[in-house]
Protein backbone atom coordinates (compact mmCIF):
# COMPACT_ATOMS: atom_id res chain seq x y z
CA UNK A 1 0.00 0.00 0.00
CA UNK A 2 1.63 3.10 -0.76
CA UNK A 3 -0.59 5.48 0.86
CA UNK A 4 0.74 7.58 3.48
CA UNK A 5 -2.33 8.36 6.06
CA UNK A 6 -2.94 11.60 7.41
CA UNK A 7 -5.04 12.60 10.13
CA UNK A 8 -8.13 14.48 9.38
CA UNK A 9 -8.81 12.39 5.95
CA UNK A 10 -10.47 9.34 5.67
CA UNK A 11 -8.99 7.60 2.15
CA UNK A 12 -10.95 4.82 0.43
CA UNK A 13 -9.11 2.40 -2.01
CA UNK A 14 -9.77 -0.76 -4.14
CA UNK A 15 -6.62 -2.13 -4.29
CA UNK A 16 -7.27 -5.27 -5.65
CA UNK A 17 -10.50 -6.56 -7.30
CA UNK A 18 -12.24 -7.81 -3.81
CA UNK A 19 -10.15 -5.90 -1.70
CA UNK A 20 -11.92 -2.63 -0.28
CA UNK A 21 -9.36 -0.63 1.89
CA UNK A 22 -10.27 2.53 4.36
CA UNK A 23 -7.55 4.15 6.05
CA UNK A 24 -7.08 6.78 8.94
CA UNK A 25 -4.19 7.74 10.59
CA UNK A 26 -5.49 9.51 14.06
CA UNK A 27 -3.22 11.79 17.33
CA UNK A 28 -3.45 8.96 19.86
CA UNK A 29 -0.88 5.84 21.07
CA UNK A 30 -1.80 2.41 19.39
CA UNK A 31 -3.41 0.92 22.61
CA UNK A 32 -5.71 3.51 22.91
CA UNK A 33 -6.73 3.46 18.76
CA UNK A 34 -7.24 -0.31 19.67
CA UNK A 35 -9.42 0.17 22.40
CA UNK A 36 -11.74 2.43 20.72
CA UNK A 37 -12.55 -0.17 17.73
CA UNK A 38 -12.74 -3.13 20.04
CA UNK A 39 -14.03 -1.92 23.37
CA UNK A 40 -17.81 -1.53 23.36
CA UNK A 41 -18.07 1.57 25.68
CA UNK A 42 -15.57 3.50 23.35
CA UNK A 43 -17.37 2.24 20.08
CA UNK A 44 -20.75 3.74 20.87
CA UNK A 45 -19.05 6.96 21.21
CA UNK A 46 -17.62 7.88 17.80
CA UNK A 47 -18.98 4.84 15.31
CA UNK A 48 -22.08 6.52 14.63
CA UNK A 49 -22.28 7.77 11.07
CA UNK A 50 -24.29 10.84 10.17
CA UNK A 51 -25.20 13.01 13.15
CA UNK A 52 -29.01 11.65 14.77
CA UNK A 53 -27.82 7.84 14.56
CA UNK A 54 -27.32 6.17 18.40
CA UNK A 55 -26.28 2.69 18.91
CA UNK A 56 -28.28 0.70 21.34
CA UNK A 57 -26.90 -2.80 20.35
CA UNK A 58 -23.13 -2.72 20.83
CA UNK A 59 -21.50 -6.23 21.57
CA UNK A 60 -18.35 -7.86 21.04
CA UNK A 61 -17.33 -11.38 22.34
CA UNK A 62 -13.52 -10.20 21.42
CA UNK A 63 -11.95 -13.80 20.64
CA UNK A 64 -11.80 -15.79 17.88
CA UNK A 65 -15.08 -17.50 17.24
CA UNK A 66 -17.11 -14.73 19.43
CA UNK A 67 -20.05 -13.64 18.31
CA UNK A 68 -20.39 -9.77 17.44
CA UNK A 69 -23.77 -7.18 17.08
CA UNK A 70 -24.22 -3.57 16.41
CA UNK A 71 -27.57 -2.34 15.78
CA UNK A 72 -27.91 1.74 14.74
CA UNK A 73 -31.16 3.24 15.33
CA UNK A 74 -32.45 6.78 14.61
CA UNK A 75 -35.91 8.21 14.55
CA UNK A 76 -37.85 7.90 12.20
CA UNK A 77 -35.63 5.68 10.16
CA UNK A 78 -35.37 1.69 9.86
CA UNK A 79 -32.81 -0.05 12.39
CA UNK A 80 -29.54 -1.30 10.74
CA UNK A 81 -27.82 -4.26 12.16
CA UNK A 82 -24.71 -5.91 11.45
CA UNK A 83 -23.28 -8.98 12.63
CA UNK A 84 -20.29 -11.20 12.72
CA UNK A 85 -17.57 -13.43 14.35
CA UNK A 86 -14.48 -12.51 15.69
CA UNK A 87 -11.84 -14.58 13.62
CA UNK A 88 -8.83 -13.33 15.44
CA UNK A 89 -7.40 -10.92 18.24
CA UNK A 90 -3.98 -9.61 18.15
CA UNK A 91 -4.40 -6.66 20.49
CA UNK A 92 -3.16 -4.01 19.64
CA UNK A 93 -1.76 -5.02 16.50
CA UNK A 94 -4.93 -6.01 14.75
CA UNK A 95 -8.21 -7.70 14.65
CA UNK A 96 -10.17 -10.21 12.22
CA UNK A 97 -13.76 -10.37 11.62
CA UNK A 98 -16.55 -11.60 9.60
CA UNK A 99 -18.97 -9.12 9.18
CA UNK A 100 -22.41 -9.02 7.62
CA UNK A 101 -25.91 -6.65 7.09
CA UNK A 102 -28.33 -9.29 6.61
CA UNK A 103 -28.68 -12.12 4.13
CA UNK A 104 -28.78 -10.49 0.71
CA UNK A 105 -25.42 -8.81 1.38
CA UNK A 106 -22.16 -10.52 1.18
CA UNK A 107 -20.30 -11.77 3.99
CA UNK A 108 -17.09 -9.90 4.13
CA UNK A 109 -13.78 -10.25 5.86
CA UNK A 110 -12.59 -7.53 7.96
CA UNK A 111 -8.99 -6.86 9.32
CA UNK A 112 -8.15 -3.64 10.89
CA UNK A 113 -4.56 -3.23 11.74
CA UNK A 114 -3.04 -0.89 14.04
CA UNK A 115 -0.10 0.90 13.33
CA UNK A 116 2.13 3.77 15.11
CA UNK A 117 4.33 5.89 13.62
CA UNK A 118 6.06 9.13 15.52
CA UNK A 119 3.02 9.68 17.68
CA UNK A 120 0.32 8.54 15.06
CA UNK A 121 -1.67 5.32 14.79
CA UNK A 122 -2.91 4.30 11.17
CA UNK A 123 -5.69 2.03 11.46
CA UNK A 124 -6.26 0.45 7.97
CA UNK A 125 -9.29 -1.32 7.43
CA UNK A 126 -9.52 -4.26 4.94
CA UNK A 127 -12.65 -5.82 3.65
CA UNK A 128 -13.06 -8.72 1.67
CA UNK A 129 -15.35 -9.74 -0.76
CA UNK A 130 -15.85 -13.12 -1.87
CA UNK A 131 -15.94 -11.70 -5.61
CA UNK A 132 -15.47 -8.46 -7.41
CA UNK A 133 -19.10 -8.37 -8.50
CA UNK A 134 -20.27 -8.34 -4.93
CA UNK A 135 -17.76 -5.67 -3.70
CA UNK A 136 -18.61 -3.51 -6.80
CA UNK A 137 -22.24 -4.39 -6.03
CA UNK A 138 -21.95 -3.43 -2.62
CA UNK A 139 -20.05 -0.99 -2.11
CA UNK A 140 -20.68 1.20 -5.22
CA UNK A 141 -16.82 1.67 -5.99
CA UNK A 142 -18.00 3.76 -8.85
CA UNK A 143 -17.73 6.52 -6.84
CA UNK A 144 -14.58 5.29 -4.93
CA UNK A 145 -11.80 6.41 -7.62
CA UNK A 146 -8.99 4.48 -8.87
CA UNK A 147 -11.77 3.16 -11.07
CA UNK A 148 -11.28 2.42 -14.70
CA UNK A 149 -12.01 5.37 -17.01
CA UNK A 150 -15.28 4.93 -17.91
CA UNK A 151 -16.04 4.59 -14.39
CA UNK A 152 -14.58 8.14 -13.40
CA UNK A 153 -16.72 9.57 -16.32
CA UNK A 154 -19.79 8.27 -14.83
CA UNK A 155 -18.71 9.23 -11.30
CA UNK A 156 -18.44 12.94 -12.77
CA UNK A 157 -22.03 12.23 -14.07
CA UNK A 158 -23.17 11.62 -11.04
CA UNK A 159 -21.73 14.50 -9.48
CA UNK A 160 -23.40 16.65 -12.16
CA UNK A 161 -26.68 14.99 -11.08
CA UNK A 162 -26.98 14.61 -7.56
CA UNK B 1 -29.94 -10.16 -3.90
CA UNK B 2 -33.63 -9.79 -4.84
CA UNK B 3 -33.57 -9.51 -8.86
CA UNK B 4 -36.18 -6.79 -8.37
CA UNK B 5 -34.25 -4.66 -5.98
CA UNK B 6 -33.88 -1.55 -8.28
CA UNK B 7 -30.71 -0.63 -6.74
CA UNK B 8 -28.84 -4.00 -8.04
CA UNK B 9 -30.78 -3.74 -11.29
CA UNK B 10 -28.79 -0.18 -11.77
CA UNK B 11 -25.53 -1.92 -10.73
CA UNK B 12 -26.26 -4.96 -13.26
CA UNK B 13 -26.61 -2.55 -15.66
CA UNK B 14 -23.58 -0.55 -14.55
CA UNK B 15 -21.47 -3.32 -14.65
CA UNK B 16 -20.31 -2.98 -18.74
CA UNK B 17 -18.20 -0.20 -20.30
CA UNK B 18 -20.25 0.09 -22.86
CA UNK B 19 -23.29 0.78 -21.47
CA UNK B 20 -21.14 3.77 -18.72
CA UNK B 21 -19.62 5.20 -22.27
CA UNK B 22 -23.49 5.04 -23.60
CA UNK B 23 -25.00 7.05 -20.40
CA UNK B 24 -22.05 9.48 -20.37
CA UNK B 25 -23.30 10.34 -23.83
CA UNK B 26 -27.05 10.90 -22.95
CA UNK B 27 -26.04 12.90 -20.19
CA UNK B 28 -25.11 15.86 -22.56
CA UNK B 29 -29.10 14.97 -24.26
CA UNK B 30 -30.96 12.69 -26.29
CA UNK B 31 -29.19 10.58 -29.27
CA UNK B 32 -30.39 8.53 -31.71
CA UNK B 33 -29.17 4.92 -31.98
CA UNK B 34 -27.03 5.26 -35.18
CA UNK B 35 -25.08 8.55 -32.92
CA UNK B 36 -24.92 6.01 -29.68
CA UNK B 37 -22.85 3.35 -31.93
CA UNK B 38 -20.57 5.70 -33.72
CA UNK B 39 -18.00 5.69 -31.31
CA UNK B 40 -17.93 2.08 -30.81
CA UNK B 41 -16.61 -0.89 -33.25
CA UNK B 42 -19.56 -2.84 -32.74
CA UNK B 43 -22.98 -3.62 -34.96
CA UNK B 44 -26.24 -1.48 -34.42
CA UNK B 45 -27.95 -4.81 -33.06
CA UNK B 46 -25.29 -5.21 -30.13
CA UNK B 47 -25.85 -1.44 -29.33
CA UNK B 48 -29.38 -2.19 -29.36
CA UNK B 49 -28.73 -5.20 -27.38
CA UNK B 50 -26.94 -2.78 -24.36
CA UNK B 51 -29.93 0.14 -25.06
CA UNK B 52 -32.62 -2.81 -24.13
CA UNK B 53 -30.28 -3.39 -20.80
CA UNK B 54 -30.68 0.12 -20.25
CA UNK B 55 -33.99 0.44 -21.06
CA UNK B 56 -35.22 -2.37 -18.85
CA UNK B 57 -33.12 -0.60 -16.03
CA UNK B 58 -34.96 2.35 -16.38
CA UNK B 59 -31.94 4.24 -17.14
CA UNK B 60 -33.27 5.20 -20.37
CA UNK B 61 -36.05 5.77 -22.18
CA UNK B 62 -37.02 6.00 -25.84
CA UNK B 63 -38.57 9.00 -27.29
CA UNK B 64 -41.56 8.95 -29.42
CA UNK B 65 -40.05 11.14 -32.60
CA UNK B 66 -40.78 9.30 -35.28
CA UNK B 67 -38.97 6.69 -36.79
CA UNK B 68 -35.61 8.69 -34.98
CA UNK B 69 -36.90 7.27 -31.80
CA UNK B 70 -33.92 8.99 -29.85
CA UNK B 71 -32.97 7.52 -26.06
CA UNK B 72 -33.06 10.12 -23.25
CA UNK B 73 -31.29 9.56 -19.64
CA UNK B 74 -33.20 8.83 -16.98
CA UNK B 75 -31.41 9.95 -14.02
CA UNK B 76 -34.03 9.08 -10.88
CA UNK B 77 -31.58 5.50 -11.02
CA UNK B 78 -28.36 6.85 -10.60
CA UNK B 79 -29.48 9.37 -7.91
CA UNK B 80 -30.12 6.52 -5.75
CA UNK B 81 -26.28 4.83 -7.03
CA UNK B 82 -24.81 7.76 -5.83
CA UNK B 83 -26.92 8.38 -2.54
CA UNK B 84 -26.11 4.75 -1.92
CA UNK B 85 -22.39 5.16 -2.64
CA UNK B 86 -22.04 8.44 -0.74
CA UNK B 87 -23.95 6.83 2.19
CA UNK B 88 -20.87 4.84 3.17
CA UNK B 89 -18.33 7.44 2.96
CA UNK B 90 -20.73 9.59 4.86
CA UNK B 91 -20.88 7.25 7.94
CA UNK B 92 -16.91 6.97 7.78
CA UNK B 93 -16.04 10.37 7.18
CA UNK B 94 -18.33 11.33 9.83
CA UNK B 95 -17.29 8.40 12.74
CA UNK B 96 -13.60 9.05 12.18
CA UNK B 97 -13.97 12.93 12.91
CA UNK B 98 -16.32 11.93 15.93
CA UNK B 99 -13.10 9.55 16.64
CA UNK B 100 -10.42 12.13 16.48
CA UNK B 101 -12.49 14.48 19.07
CA UNK B 102 -12.88 11.31 21.19
CA UNK B 103 -9.73 9.84 21.46
CA UNK B 104 -8.26 13.64 21.79
CA UNK B 105 -10.49 13.55 24.79
CA UNK B 106 -9.62 10.23 26.05
CA UNK B 107 -5.86 11.54 26.29
CA UNK B 108 -6.92 15.20 28.06
CA UNK B 109 -8.41 12.77 30.77
CA UNK B 110 -5.53 10.33 31.36
CA UNK B 111 -3.09 13.82 31.56
CA UNK B 112 -5.23 15.32 33.95
CA UNK B 113 -6.23 12.12 36.16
Amino acid sequence: MTTVARTGVTTYETPTDTDFVITRAFAAPRRLVFDAHTDPKHIRQWMLGPEGWTMPVCEIDLRPGGAWRYVWRKPNESDLEMTGTVREVVPPERFVTTESWGPEWPETVNTTVFTESEGLTTVTLTMTYPTKKARDEARATGAEGGMDQSYARLDELLARLV
Amino acid sequence: MPATDTLSTTFAALADPTRRAILVRLADGPATVKELSEPFEMSGPAVSKHLRVLERAGLIHRGREAQWRPRTLEASPLREVAEFAGEFRRFWDASHARLDTYLQRLQEGERTR
